[in-house]
């Protein structure tokens, strides 16, 4: 049996000595869509960093197509084939939208910018004006360039931390289509997602993250339909169950 | 004076300035701290082109317009290799242990004030206190149109012209630039990225140190070598630096220019010795008003 594309084997991982996720598994296929979903503070973005090399696991380890990658730092990890869009101050403001692509494909050195030319072309919003600086760019727009950032080095997995936060309804739609074209090219990608409801929807397997432990894992649509999976997160029943399920660490401050 | 010869020595104060800034807000823009030996890096700078054409004799024969000889080339590049070579000592001694411990940036500044206290005193035990020059020749100013210029200043004010369009080149058409304003902007994309932040730091020393050394070398050209002159430059560099906003080369020039200008012109109405309030002055109006430059930009 071939190794998984990517697997996280018992990580913890944490801030200052303290974990937040604990022994936490994971496996995706090549071509597969994985979301994790769970309350604030479940440590769903802690587990995202600590899978890509921005954090260091105090436990456990990740592997790449069976190769041990744990100890790889970001730059390392981009290399062997693992994108990652962070969630907030995802493109380089003073840079033009271009020179942002040029960015994403800087290991390929001078084919970096035939790739930016592609990638221009599958983002149109963005091809139309490769000159304008990233920070003028709307919400979405920027969403649009961080993905493509991200697609530069034609990666193996994407990894995605909330790529439709603060985006509105329409726009995030527009997100989900991308994503959902970008893995029919082949590419496997494990989001972290608050707008739960739709990020499932597209997704081979959901992952439900409750204070740092692995609580749930089902196949996308069967966790969409999941009564209590629904009424937790992904707001179907009265918003004043969420709160319960958010453990309390520190007696409610 | 009259006000026209007057702007012409702010433009070429203003030059030493503005090249001397334009090192300081790169290294500012991308290692994120104020670096507070950048007025002693120039001093370095000069005396290691004195060292070449006057303490090794190697001055060459006679330039034709310019006070120094062609030796003067010689000390430019040892200069030039020897600053960023030392930056890139400094950041491997001092900066980096600090930046991979997660210093604060106020540790940074400090560590980089006794940095600066180091090579001024190493600077004034090697070549003393007094003042020196590189040539005892002098360089007769050329009347133009009334306005009087030395060659050697039109030399500054050209080199300042040249490094400044490379400085852009180099940010705006290369590989290298691009990631060095991609690590000014945030850091942890570019790494993100795929881009080894670390090799851009050192880069970003050692062309920053590169242009550390024209600046030192056309300051001791336009005034003396002496122990403290690149100290003396440091607080109009910063304002320079500030008003052109922080990581900015070109708003370092435009900064340098406005305060060079402006610190000759004021001897007009007030005392020639309260000249280096100038800079002061503009470094407190624009932290007050436009803290983040004129023109607001980052590398």
């Amino acid at each position: 049996m071939s190794p998984a594309l990517f697997e996280a084997m018992e990580i913890s991982a944490g801030y200052g000595g303290a974990d937040i996720i604990h022994r936490v598994s994971l496996q995706i296929d090549a071509g597969e869509i994985v979301t994790i979903i769970g309350p604030n503070g479940a440590g769903k973005s802690t587990f995202l960093k600590a899978a890509f090399g921005l954090l260091r696991p105090s436990h456990g380890m990740t592997l790449l197509r069976g190769i041990d990658v744990t100890r790889l730092r970001p730059p390392k990890m981009v290399a062997a084939g693992v994108s990652f869009v962070p969630q907030l101050d995802n493109v380089f403001p003073s840079l033009s939208i271009r020179e942002n692509l040029e960015m994403g494909g800087y290991l390929a050195g001078r084919h970096a910018a035939a790739r930016a030319d592609e990638v221009l072309a599958m983002f149109p919003e963005l091809g139309r004006r490769p000159t304008e600086h990233a920070g003028r760019l709307s919400g979405g727009q920027r969403q649009a360039l961080a993905l493509g950032r991200a697609l530069m080095l034609n990666p193996v997995l994407l990894m995605l931390d909330e790529p439709t936060a603060a985006l509105s309804p329409l726009v995030r739609n527009d997100v989900f289509e991308r994503l959902k074209a970008i893995r029919e090219s082949g590419v496997a990608i494990l989001i972290v997602e608050q707008n739960a409801r739709e990020a499932l929807a597209i997704s081979d397997r959901g992952v439900v993250l409750v204070a740092g432990s692995v609580a749930l894992e089902q196949p996308g649509v069967e966790m969409l339909a999941n009564p209590s999976v629904g009424r937790l997160f992904l707001g179907l029943d009265d918003p004043e169950a969420v709160p319960a399920a958010i453990p309390t660490s520190n007696g409610g401050g | 004076m009259d006000t026209l010869q007057l702007v012409v020595v702010g433009t070429i104060v203003g030059s030493v300035i503005g090249l001397g800034a334009m090192g300081l807000t790169l290294t500012y823009g991308i290692l994120k701290f104020a670096n507070f030996a950048h007025g002693d890096l120039l001093t370095l700078a000069m005396f290691l082109a004195f060292a070449v054409v006057s303490d090794l004799g190697w001055a060459g024969p006679s330039m034709p317009w310019f006070s120094f000889g062609w030796g003067m080339l010689g000390g430019v590049v040892v200069a030039v290799l020897g600053l960023a070579a030392f930056s890139l000592a400094a950041d491997r001694l001092v900066f980096r242990p600090l930046r991979s411990r997660g210093s604060a940036v106020i540790t940074m500044a400090i560590a980089s004030l006794g940095l600066a206290i180091m090579i001024r005193a190493v600077i004034q035990i090697a070549w003393g206190s007094g003042p020196l020059r590189y040539t005892t020749g002098i360089n007769r100013a050329n009347d133009y149109f009334g306005l009087k210029v030395k060659p050697d200043q039109i030399l500054i004010v050209a080199l300042t012209a040249v490094v400044a369009v490379g400085l852009y080149l180099l940010l705006h058409r290369t590989r290298l630039g691009k990631a060095m304003r991609a690590t000014a902007d945030n850091p942890e994309l570019a790494e993100v990225s795929g881009i080894d932040t670390e090799r851009i730091r050192q880069a970003t020393w050692a062309i920053g140190g590169a242009l550390t050394a024209i600046a030192g070398v056309m300051l001791a050209v336009q005034t003396q070598l002496r122990f403290d002159a690149g100290f003396n430059l440091l607080l109009p560099m910063f304002a320079a630096t500030i008003l052109g906003g922080i990581g900015s080369p070109w708003g370092a020039l435009v900064g340098g220019l406005v305060v060079g200008i402006s610190q000759e012109l004021s001897t007009q109405w007030i005392d020639t010795g309260f000249k280096p309030a100038v800079p002061f002055a503009i470094l407190i109006v624009m932290l007050l008003a436009r803290p983040r430059g004129l023109f607001g930009s980052t590398v």
